[in-house]
């Protein structure tokens, strides 16, 4: 078991979460986040320079470094892991925040609760990344959400209470749809008489879940991801959520957890049940495409930075949704990139809000101004952040978002010329216009927040970053810019393996 | 007659033996060695438990019938009483510091004594073939509870709760017999297979009505929704040892004899009459067993209402009707009693300590007592089925027994219990909030919890943590399952 690569995804968080238990003051919890996050970053490097190779040699499986390990014998349950590019470039995103996370929170009081449930949190994103077998990934999927509960509840602020509750009851009320539809792929995973299989690539194989369970299941599987990705309407846990986090947790829930629920989609909703998201993806599409502008609306009348920068997560978030249910090569390449982008780019987001509340103690921007003046490196950094989210090329929401809007022309317009109506393309047109939202929200808040007159004296004092906040914005910057720089080699990684993926939803038409 | 009969037996003889041994040691020991009663109890039934369950995993138990067909064992039979046996061990392991209080002096004795009988009323439960077996198993499992319920002998509750209790266990015993009195109309016969032979070769509508009085009968004893009303005020009332005996091992047993009687008697009429019967009863115990839950702030009541929609996820276990299901009800039962008593131990030691059994004392116990407050939260997590505690596990076999073959009615019913699970982690998440959470200042001072309460903590931790991460526990139960008896009454 222990030769296979992947399983030390979840033996190193494990084993801090161990060492977190032993330690006895400050330095050694920080030397333990740190040194175990660096490990994590070392090997998802690894793993993506190896996996690179293999693939260069030929290796054309749909996935690698496959393992399966039995579990519970009589219902077929293992604990089966296997990676391809995607879980690849997730695991490397996942790496990189909770590494400027732990930065992020250098300062926590009652660091070591806090950072072993942080890290509880991340043993549960990386297990549900490496798992192939569905039991395994449900059980990660739902270790990484209870610890947001205390996560916020202790450590948050302003209604703390409300939001860790509505959260963690949201989460896990998505998780009650997605628990069923799961056991319900199980029964239908093989032709009758078969081995029933938790296993995706094999259900995949399979492909025997009948039409009319499809149609059944695939709802439950969508909206139980769904919710976790914030498709409207059941996004208004995303707001309070993120408002009330300490800041690391932000960064991580934004950042990664978010990404469960796109992933998730994809992996399980869509994988296995192809006929059903071709047939039912209008409903998700309209939802999604609500929750795309709508999202960036709420954005723009908002004052509380958190809570406007939650609102671009809906509306970002929304997009990768909106474009998996393009069922196109090319829109999902984009949204494998579009995580990847909102990801960093958010997390960086929440690091800066959480570094100048730290300092200003208030996150209305009616409150705040002339902050280039008092903070100079925070303020370009958050410059850095606006420009990647309003799509600047050069960072990597320009390239996410381009690709998911010629991916999803192109969908929208091969329906239309098909005959088969104009919904794909009417709704790109209408999320397009999120982009120029966008731009509305980032800039009213560039413009009040850091130009303008220092309008409270008490904030002149400030002091700018420390060398701790900087190392987590700037290992964020960097991996923001090289998406940006370098598109081609992500596309590479992705495209990889996007084939057989693409093949048998794209069969269906 | 041929004694060797008496050897089929066996559990219900050693724990008979243990109960000689306690009842000796009460009578003949000296004053002064009065104090070790508790332990010698705790080790005796340990002992037992240890045998009991080295025996079944050792030698493979066939079907074995004594006495004319009135009594049967099995391995799923002896599993389970081993499963009662464990969580009668952490009860007892718990219960040492208030029984050797100043208060239970001249009664101690008494309390293990009723113990051991209604243990053993239960075990005649599960194992009985014959409804007179069956009734006998019943009163004595159901009677000796009022006393012990009633042991507070100065507090006005724990009367109250007593007679609640005798009430509706006599009340509910007349309904059951209400019901066998039609039965034997019919069938002729009080054994289980003459009756299920007669019920399959001439059903009768009068079964209706004999079906639905063994359920209001049982569903008492369950508390299963809307035979409940007692529950609350006796769970209240009782001595909190007691407490956490009734709702784990009591609900527990009569589980288990529930599905026998479902299975080996009615099991022809499962789709026609019980089915839906026990569907509507199921919806109706979660929800409603959860939204009273909500507004509880007394923990014992709490666990009362959480109990009570617990049992309605154990009844899917029977409304599975397949192995599956079988085996996950088991499990379901063993995790349940190890998470209960985990809960229900915070919440003696506790009120061993400073007397405070109110949700709003528990704000800020983990400033002040952090690892009662872990325990309980764990707990919380694992009943609420919070991966990867064992609560997870057992909730999702249940499920997946459930769903088997399942009809879109049954995929309806798992949906609603399911999100009543979320109902559930609501109000465990109140426990936790209040004892993590909130910044009040504690009206728990901190205290050192006694050697026995922490070493029954640590066994329930120990399950909670590790029963579901080991999986040969679940297939154990799904190899026993699957060659039982009940394998005959199934429809697949």
């Amino acid at each position: 078991m222990f030769e296979n690569i992947l399983i030390y995804f979840v033996v190193i968080p494990l084993v801090m979460l161990g060492l977190l238990a032993l330690c006895r003051d400050i330095k050694q919890i920080r030397a333990v986040a740190v040194v175990g996050s660096l490990g994590l970053i070392a090997l998802s490097v690894y793993l993506l320079v190896d996996y690179l190779g293999l693939r260069a040699a030929g290796n054309e499986a749909p996935m690698l470094y496959t393992g399966s390990w039995v579990w519970f014998e009589p219902l077929n349950i293992h604990l089966a892991v296997g990676v391809d590019g995607i879980s690849i470039a997730m695991l490397l995103l996942s790496s990189i925040i909770v590494f400027a996370g732990s930065f992020a929170s250098w300062e926590i009081k009652q660091p070591k609760e806090f950072f072993l449930w942080l890290i509880l949190l991340s043993t549960g994103v990386f297990g549900f990344f490496i798992s192939i077998d569905m039991f395994t990934m449900f059980m990660f999927y739902e270790v990484a959400l209870i610890p947001m509960y205390l996560l916020i509840g202790v450590w948050g602020s302003g209604r703390k209470n409300y939001s860790a509750m509505k959260l963690t009851l949201m989460l896990m009320g998505g998780s009650a749809f997605l628990m069923l539809g799961l056991i319900g792929i199980y029964y239908h995973s093989a032709p009758e008489g078969g081995q029933l299989t938790w296993n995706l690539l094999e259900i995949v194989d399979n492909a025997s879940i009948p039409h009319g369970w499809q149609s059944f299941l695939f709802p439950m599987t969508f909206v139980g991801f769904g919710v976790l990705g914030a498709m409207f309407p059941f996004h208004t846990w995303s707001p309070d959520g993120h408002a009330s986090a300490p800041t690391a947790v932000s960064m991580l829930h934004a950042g990664v957890l978010m990404k469960l629920g796109g992933y998730g989609c994809f992996r399980v909703a869509i994988y296995t049940m192809p006929q059903a998201a071709h047939e039912l993806s209008w409903i998700f599409l309209i939802l999604t495409g609500i929750s795309v502008v709508y999202g960036a609306f709420c954005a723009c009348v908002k004052t509380d930075l958190k809570y406007i920068n939650a609102y671009s997560s809906v509306s970002h978030c929304g997009l990768v949704l909106f474009a998996i249910l393009m069922l196109n090569e090319t829109a999902m390449t984009g949204a494998i990139m579009q995580m990847l982008s909102h990801g960093l780019m958010t997390a960086l987001f929440f690091a800066l809000i959480g570094m100048i509340y730290g300092r200003t103690h208030t996150r209305e921007i009616t409150e705040m101004g002339g902050m280039m003046q008092i903070m100079p490196y925070l303020s370009v950094c958050y410059v850095i952040a606006g420009m990647a989210s309003l799509g600047l090329p050069g960072l990597s929401g320009f390239v996410a978002e381009m690709t998911i809007f010629v991916g999803s022309f192109k969908a929208g317009m091969a329906d239309y010329l098909a005959g088969a109506g104009s919904l794909r393309l009417v709704f790109t047109l209408i999320a397009c216009c999120s982009i120029v939202i966008t731009a509305v929200y980032i800039l009213r808040v560039v413009g009040k927040l850091l130009f303008g007159p220092v309008h409270d004296d008490h904030h002149r004092q400030l002091t700018d970053a420390s060398w701790w906040e900087r190392l987590s914005t700037v290992t964020l910057i960097v991996c923001v810019a090289g998406i940006g720089c370098f598109p081609n080699f992500f596309n590479t990684l992705i495209n990889f393996t996007f084939k057989p993926a693409i093949f048998s939803v794209l069969g269906m038409n | 007659m041929d004694y060797s009969q008496f050897l089929i037996m066996k559990q219900e003889i050693a724990l008979l033996v243990v109960f000689l041994l306690v009842f000796l040691y009460d009578t003949f020991m000296p004053r002064s060695a009065q104090k070790g009663l508790p332990v010698c109890t705790s080790v005796l039934m340990l002992l037992l438990t240890v045998a009991g369950c080295l025996d079944c995993c050792l030698c493979s138990t066939d079907n074995q019938v004594a006495f004319g067909g009135m009594y049967e064992t099995s391995a799923i039979i002896s599993a389970i009483k081993n499963i009662l046996n464990i969580g009668v061990v952490i009860v007892l392991i718990q219960s040492i510091k208030w029984a050797n209080g100043e208060f239970m002096i001249m009664r101690r004795g008494e309390f293990y004594e009723l113990l051991l009988v209604t243990l053993f009323g239960m075990y005649l439960m599960i194992s009985a073939r014959h409804f007179l077996v069956f009734v006998i198993g019943l009163e004595c499992a159901s009677l000796p509870l009022a006393a012990m319920v009633a042991f507070d002998k100065n507090r006005y509750e724990s009367h109250e709760a007593a007679v609640k209790y005798i009430l509706t266990a006599v009340f509910s015993s007349a309904i059951f017999m209400m019901g066998l009195s039609f039965v034997y109309g019919v069938a002729g016969s009080l054994y289980f297979a003459n009756i299920y032979t007669a019920i399959y070769a001439s059903p009768s509508v009068m079964l209706v009505m004999a079906v639905a009085f063994v359920i209001a009968g049982i569903g008492f004893k369950l508390s299963l929704v809307p035979f409940h009303l007692w529950t609350a005020d006796v769970y209240q009332g009782a001595p909190t040892s007691v407490t956490s005996y009734l709702s784990v091992i009591s609900k527990g047993a009569t589980a288990f004899a529930f599905l026998v009687v479902m299975a080996q008697v009615f099991g022809s009429l499962y789709t026609i009459v019980w089915e839906w019967m026990l569907y509507a009863l199921i919806i109706l115990t979660i929800t409603i067993g959860n939204l009273f839950a909500i507004r509880q702030r007394n923990m014992k009541r709490f666990l009362a209402f959480s109990s009570i929609s617990q049992a309605g996820y154990i009844m899917l276990g029977i409304i599975a009707y397949n192995t599956l299901g079988v085996a996950a009800m088991m499990f379901y039962i063993l995790v349940y009693i190890f998470s209960n008593l985990g809960a229900f131990g915070v919440i003696g030691a506790i009120e061993n300590a400073c007397g405070k059994v109110s949700m709003d004392d528990y704000r800020g116990l983990y400033k002040t007592n952090p690892r009662l407050a872990f325990t309980m939260m764990l707990a919380m997590f694992s009943l609420a089925g919070i991966p990867p505690f064992a609560g997870f596990f057992s909730k999702f076999f249940i499920f997946t027994g459930a769903l088997e073959g399942g009809s879109v009615a049954i995929y309806v019913l798992v949906l609603i219990a399911l999100i009543n699970t979320i109902v559930s982690l609501y109000y465990y998440l109140l426990v936790v909030k209040a004892m993590f959470i909130s910044e009040e200042e504690c009206v728990i001072l901190p205290f050192k919890s006694a050697c026995s309460e922490r070493l029954g903590m640590w066994i329930a931790l120990f399950g909670i943590i590790f029963l579901g991460l080991l999986s040969p526990v679940y297939s154990t139960l799904i190899d026993m399952a699957s060659v039982s008896q009940f394998g005959m009454y199934f429809l697949n």
